[in-house]
């Protein structure tokens, strides 16, 4: 297998930009990766693009084309869709190529376009994730279905909303120096335990915000690299994804997302690690009780464990283990449809210690990715480490 | 545009006449129509198998910030309860959140519920409804 390095990484500013088109952003996000990775545009092999609600946002389906050209590159594109797991999965299938040696620089990436949308059509949206007839005609919105899963590891393995509020003051804590953040503003564990219900048990201030935004990632094989005298010296050493049944109420334990944790596995297991090796994981945290979900799927907590990991100060930028330095997609922002491919520039910057928040593992060597679609019938995960 | 959706329909019939069912497989997985193989396992045939009159609640939430189908019935219940070899995804009627303050604590992980079909305040539309069963 060929090793995959990421050339170059390029964001825009996650935020509240309505007037923005889906076309614009992803533009943006792709020149920035290009110039960050120093590669010609006219090597691209490959775009694989992941976007979710398009054809809601901006009434436009078949994006990947007009993705190709906002991007100014000429080669096959296809879009990827698996609810806010679109990037994540965009970002697999382009590492599986450049790791099989079908093509030597492959971008990827995603954009999702939202705030265009009032608040009752965003969640009609997002809610499309679930189920439709057996979730969404019983009431299931998005934050509602996380709110049933809430309970129910509550009720299995105990816990509080103050848990909660910890997780979401610690990832707002950490958006403060990210200049990528929608919200660069502190939120005390009060302020979180006092916003207004949205699906109780979660308040607003559990939830990640409405956010338009893009990610781009140039992808290229170690030769390429080696050939060009790129500095790229993060490598993707592990991908894997799951799946598990669509609705919440078909899955064997409602307050367990086995298909990350199968992901998780499947990564590791392509990367020669386990979860011991980690060391800072950025997690796909929708909801505060996402985040929760994610580290005990990855292996980074115990079952029933947590839930506890942000009060304890295990996942806090000064803990053990840091989970999402960048803000995570609660303060960070969450354009559904570019998340994934945001957590690998995350990561890279991370690892490469150009991120604002690399002070805080000046040692890192490896770097998890934890993307989910829906609430975690999808489910994608990559291992990063620096190679050079 | 039809909004007709065979096999879901007549199950929603069969639970508005009271004889809501689940379909198992040969190896007792359940699960809900229109199936062709046991999603679980792949097997088949599948057989119509008589849903119990009662079922637990596992987890629920009281939905304050509604999608546009729901603008006119939230804040609202919505549970998934056990029924046998499946569990139900439904709105709860007959609790919270008027009749209990808003906070849902009328209904709790164990109440015991019967299914039965309503419909939505906001257009009509038919939804699973779940009501605590008096004991």
């Amino acid at each position: 297998m060929t090793e995959v390095r990421v050339a170059g990484v390029g964001l825009t500013r996650f935020g509240s930009h309505p007037e923005r088109t889906g076309r614009d952003l992803f533009a943006e996000a792709a020149d920035r990766a290009f110039a960050d990775a120093g590669v010609d545009r006219t090597d691209v092999e490959e775009l694989n693009y992941g976007n979710f609600m398009g054809a809601l946002a901006e009434h436009q389906g078949h994006q990947a084309p007009l993705m190709a050209e906002a991007a100014g590159v000429r080669c096959p594109a296809t879009r990827y869709e698996s609810a806010c797991a679109s990037a994540g999965v965009a970002v697999r299938e382009a590492v599986r190529t450049v790791a099989a040696g079908d093509a030597d620089v492959v971008l990827a990436g995603g954009m999702e376009r939202m705030t265009n949308l009032d608040t009752e059509g965003a969640t009609e949206g997002l809610a499309i994730a679930a189920d439709d007839l057996f979730e969404v005609r019983a009431g299931v919105t998005f934050p509602g279905a996380y709110a049933l899963m809430a309970r129910a590891y509550f009720e299995a393995h105990g816990g509080s909303r103050e848990d909660l509020a910890h997780i979401a003051a610690k990832n707002h804590e950490n958006a403060l120096p990210n200049e990528y953040a929608q919200f660069r503003s502190e939120v005390s564990v009060e302020e979180a335990l006092e916003s207004p219900p949205v699906a109780e048990p979660l308040h607003l201030y559990d939830a990640c915000p409405i956010t338009d935004g893009a990610s781009a990632l140039v992808f290229v094989s170690a030769e390429y690299a080696a050939d060009n005298d790129l500095d790229a010296p993060v490598a993707v050493t592990g991908t894997g994804q799951g799946t598990d049944r669509m609705a919440l109420a078909d899955r064997t334990e409602i307050a367990a997302t086995p298909a990350a944790a199968d992901a998780a596995t499947a990564a590791y297991d392509d990367a020669g690690i386990g979860p011991g090796d980690v060391d800072l994981a950025e997690v796909h945290d929708c909801f505060t009780i996402a985040e929760v979900l994610a580290i005990e799927s990855l292996g980074l907590a115990d079952p029933g464990e947590g839930i506890a990991a942000a009060r304890e100060g295990r996942t806090t930028a000064d803990g053990d283990l840091p989970v999402n330095l960048s803000g995570g997609l609660k303060a960070k922002g969450h354009p559904v449809g570019a998340t994934g491919g945001s957590q690998i520039a995350e990561v890279t910057r991370l690892l490469r210690g150009d991120h604002p928040n690399s002070e805080h593992v000046p040692d890192a060597e490896v770097g998890v990715a934890h993307n989910a679609g829906g609430t975690v019938a999808s489910a994608v995960v990559h291992v990063l480490e620096v190679a050079e | 545009m039809s909004d007709r959706n065979t096999g879901y329909d007549e199950w929603i019939d069969a639970l508005a006449a009271g004889e809501g069912y689940a379909l198992v497989c040969p190896e007792g997985h359940g699960s809900l129509p229109p199936r062709r193989v046991c999603p679980e396992c792949g097997s088949s045939p599948l057989s119509e198998e008589p849903l119990p009159a009662e079922g637990t609640v596992e987890t629920y939430t009281v939905v304050h910030v509604p999608s546009p189908r729901f603008s006119d019935d939230a804040p609202y219940v919505t549970a998934v309860a056990r029924f046998g070899p499946v569990r139900l995804t439904g709105i709860v009627r007959g609790v919270g959140p008027d009749a209990d303050d808003g906070d849902g604590d009328a209904i709790e992980v164990g109440t015991a519920v019967e299914a039965g079909v309503g419909e939505r305040e906001t257009d009509g539309g038919r939804i699973v409804v779940l009501r605590p069963v008096e004991t």
